[in-house]
């Protein structure tokens, strides 16, 4: 398997540079090339004009290169100055380390308390611990994979001040994303891979996302669309849904009320970690409730586990594909009877008609464009994207009056996520009602007709999806997590709260 | 450098291998140990594992002895094997056949002298019946408290113990025994006996009922949503959770149904091959059974053969004791190696071995 084939791109002193592709076009192990975890077969790179080839991530930061990663590596119990102590080779006496964390923070906007415990960190601001012990190498190339998806709209823009000074000062930063907005607002060049290769080098300011996109996937997207009808009778209500998370470490649900109508698609925002896990549950009858919290065309269900609701016309796709929402060691075929044996009707006194339920899996191959060699094949075998397909095609074509979905489209390629989403407006427009819960925003004011935001458990009133700004958003999600402070001598961004 | 890579599906050829390489493994292993102990190790596995069987002299005492004694570690193994598979771990099946032998003893001995079709049935009844309460107890206190399953079911083997000790002194002993410990023997009780189905065979209604319990479990795995709930919450409990199996109902289930198929093994052992209730009663078919179920791959068809062949290492291994003077320790070390070797190369059917150069550090 070849990640990456002569892939050339260059990238000078001061300058944002974009590296776009959709999940599985070799954006990661090029980066990890870069960063010294992956050695290329053939092949050259040049820092500042000397030949460079990391053996390790050591080598790399001692040139002067740093990276930033998706996922934190930080240790929950340590302080954020012993944290960042663990990642240098020398580190100083704690007092000067956290001297200097001070006066990086200062500098660049992110502030930041050396002495708290990173268990205490907000998402954000843990995030900014991994971007200060960057710094504090001084670096001259910075690599950014996927920073803003734990974010809200504000730590965003923050995020992009912050990077843009550092570009100021003649730092090169090499910005990994799939969102296409925040590398026109950011970044002066971008090289496009697909597949392991350039397909396509740009610059973003010059382009429309839309241009963007359909280098990224090769083809042409459409948008999703819909019939929009006057929204039917009531389908799912929920009043007063407190719960609490049967994950230690998991977030309460705190009065959760909404109501939807036949025919309409709630989508609900909100940075990971708010709830989102803890309302699909509580929606689903994974966990239970009192029985009139949560109402299914005017009838109590609260009390009723996930099968008495699937009767009933409601069904769910969890965030998490394997292990969750499917067993990773299971076949297609066993994993289509896991959600699908109480509407699809499967079982006959208990036994289980196994050609029916191969035929219902191969129809969810088919109608979603599933590509694995057949319906025997364990589920872990699926790339992400494929599975996500299946897990979201299971419950579409199982016909439900509502659907709740968490995440829909993590992780899978652009042309299949526009798919999934239109698979979910003709749900819609045939009278079943969504609730789309996500991090994408784009992909929330695309599909929704009324939007609301989780934060810490608490659900914003639902307002119309339509004329909402990215702005208004934001301060749903909970605005900026005590970001503003800092930034207030920069601009007036600062004034929000 | 030896690296393993996990595998995207399990091998299949590696699933059915692995028991056949595991008892070959064994027996050079057991061979070697054979040796040092100063035993002719080509005699020691003969004795094992063919003499039993095919040598004129023996076979017929051993070879009914096979389906006796592989008839309550296949039953026993076939109820573990369930929770097992679900991830509820029953460790207490020698104390639920013991309670199961108590109380199919006890409704036998309540009715003697009586004769009565009636009888034998309510025994049977009555050792499923005590099994499956004394198995209750750790799976109650698992929903209700949250306590191990593992250690409650274990210790209430030694509870269950002290009961049958109790049992063998006290109510149940024999009133024409002349004093010494111990019922009355059933096998001379024909309304309450279990006996030899068919002479020289060895079946008794265990074996029948073990036979039973095998193709009951089979088709219950592949056919039917309770074998599914039971793999799936196994593999992958949140996805269960998801399925809308509920977790509470399938410990009760599994430890239930391990708990009566227990009872029932005491309750047939006790009125047919041992006769009655004594103090020795108890001699380690719940715990072997474990190993059945584990030799067995957790399949039904696996534990059918692989308690045959637990059964067989049993009479071998005696044979060998008298035979050759082996102790009996490196008989129990011989039945060790095999879930051992087992349980090493159990790994190959999840993983794939591959040999990479070492990176230059």
């Amino acid at each position: 398997m070849v990640a990456n084939s002569d892939v050339t791109f260059a990238i000078s002193p001061g300058e944002v540079h974009a590296l776009l592709g959709e999940n599985g076009a070799g954006k990661s192990t090029l980066v990890k090339m870069i960063y010294g975890l992956v050695r290329p077969d053939s092949g050259r790179m040049l820092l500042r004009g000397a030949p460079y080839q990391p053996a390790k991530p050591s080598e790399a930061r001692q040139k002067g290169v740093a990276m930033v990663f998706q996922h934190f590596s930080l240790f929950e119990a340590l302080n954020v100055a012993e944290n960042v102590a663990l990642g240098m080779e020398n580190p100083p006496s704690m007092r000067e380390l956290a001297e200097r964390i001070r006066a990086v923070s200062q500098e660049y906007g992110l502030p930041l308390d050396p002495a708290k415990l990173v268990g205490d960190l907000s998402a954000g601001e843990r995030q900014r611990v991994e971007i200060i012990r960057c710094l504090l190498q001084d670096p001259k190339l910075l690599i950014m994979d996927e920073p803003t998806s734990v974010l809200t709209p504000q730590e965003v823009d923050i995020l992009f001040q912050t990077l843009r000074q550092l570009s100021a000062e003649g730092t090169a930063i090499l910005y990994i994303s799939h969102k296409l907005e925040e590398i026109r607002t950011l970044c002066d060049e971008a090289t496009i891979l697909r597949r392991g290769k350039v397909v396509a080098t740009c610059t973003p300011r010059e382009r429309t996302a839309r241009e963007m996109a359909e280098l990224m996937v090769g083809q042409v997207l459409t948008p999703p669309a819909r019939a929009r009808k006057p929204p039917g009778p009531v389908a799912l209500e929920v009043t007063g849904l407190s719960v609490s998370s049967p994950n230690p470490f998991g977030t309460a649900l705190k009065n959760i009320a909404f109501t939807l109508r036949q025919g309409e698609v709630l989508g609900i925002a909100g940075v990971a970690g708010n709830g989102q896990d803890e309302l699909l549950l509580a929606l689903s009858g994974e966990i239970l409730s009192p029985e009139s919290c949560v109402r299914l065309a005017g009838k109590p269900v609260g009390r009723m586990g996930p099968n008495a609701r699937r009767a009933l016309g409601l069904v769910a796709a969890p965030e998490e594909r394997l292990g969750h929402a499917a067993a990773p060691d299971m076949s297609l075929t066993e994993n289509a009877l896991l959600s699908g044996y109480v509407r699809k009707g499967f079982l006959k006194n208990g036994f289980i008609g196994w050609a029916a339920v191969d035929s219902f899996a191969q129809a969810i191959v088919t109608a979603f464009d599933v590509r694995t060699p057949g319906t025997h094949v364990a589920a872990r075998a699926l790339s992400g994207g494929n599975l996500q397909k299946f897990v979201i095609g299971r419950e579409i074509l199982q016909d439900p009056s509502v659907i709740i979905v968490n995440q829909p489209t993590w992780g899978v390629d652009a042309a299949a996520a526009a798919a999934i989403r239109q698979a979910l407006l003709d749900l819609a427009a045939k009278g079943a009602a969504v609730v789309a819960i996500s991090q994408d925003l784009d992909e929330l004011l695309e599909i929704s007709d009324s939007f609301a935001a989780l934060n810490e458990g608490r659900l914003t009133a639902p307002r119309s999806a339509q004329g909402l700004t990215v702005d208004e958003i934001g301060l749903m999600m909970g605005g900026a997590h005590g970001m503003d402070v800092a930034h207030s001598h920069h601009d007036a961004q600062g004034a929000r709260t | 450098m030896i690296r393993l890579e996990k595998r995207p599906t399990p091998s299949r050829f590696w699933v059915a291998a692995t028991p056949l390489i595991a008892v070959v493994l064994t027996m050079i292993a057991g061979g070697i140990m054979f040796a040092i102990l100063g035993k002719n190790p080509f005699d020691a596995i003969r004795i094992i594992f063919w003499d039993p069987l095919f040598d004129p002299n023996m076979s017929a005492y051993s070879r009914p002895q096979l389906l006796v004694k592989a008839a309550p570690l296949i039953l026993i193994a076939i109820g573990l094997s369930l929770g097992f598979r679900a991830g509820i771990w029953n460790i207490g099946a020698e104390g639920q056949y013991i309670i199961g032998a108590i109380c199919g003893a006890a409704v036998g001995l309540a009715f003697y002298p009586a004769a009565g079709w009636y009888i034998f049935p309510l025994m049977v009844i009555a050792g499923a019946l005590g099994g499956f309460l004394w198995a209750m107890i750790p799976a109650m206190l698992r929903t209700f408290f949250n306590t191990s399953e593992i250690l409650v079911s274990l210790l209430l083997v030694y509870v269950a113990q002290a009961l049958l000790a109790a049992m063998a002194l006290g109510r149940l002993r024999n009133p024409e025994g002349g004093g010494f410990p111990g019922s009355r023997n059933l096998a001379q009780y024909p309304a309450a006996s279990n006996p030899e189905l068919f002479a020289g065979t060895g079946i008794h209604w265990g074996v029948v009922a073990a036979f039973i319990a095998v193709i009951a479990a089979y088709v219950m795995l592949q056919r039917h949503i309770l074998g599914f709930n039971i793999k799936l919450t196994g593999q992958a409990p949140r996805a269960a959770r998801f399925s809308g199996v509920s977790p509470v109902a399938l410990v009760l289930i599994c430890m239930g149904t391990s708990g009566a198929l227990a009872g029932l093994a005491g309750m047939f052992e006790v009125a047919g091959p041992s006769g009655k209730i004594s103090i020795d009663f108890a001699s380690g078919y719940g715990f072997t059974a474990i190993i059945v179920a584990f030799l067995g791959r957790l399949n039904p068809i696996g534990i059918l053969l692989a308690g045959l062949l637990m059964a067989l290492t049993y009479i071998g291994g005696e044979l060998a004791q008298f035979m050759l003077g082996l102790p009996k320790a490196s008989i129990q070390a011989f039945q060790g190696m095999l879930l051992f070797f087992l349980l090493a190369l159990d790994l190959l059917s999840n993983y794939r071995p591959r040999l990479v150069k070492r990176e230059g550090a």
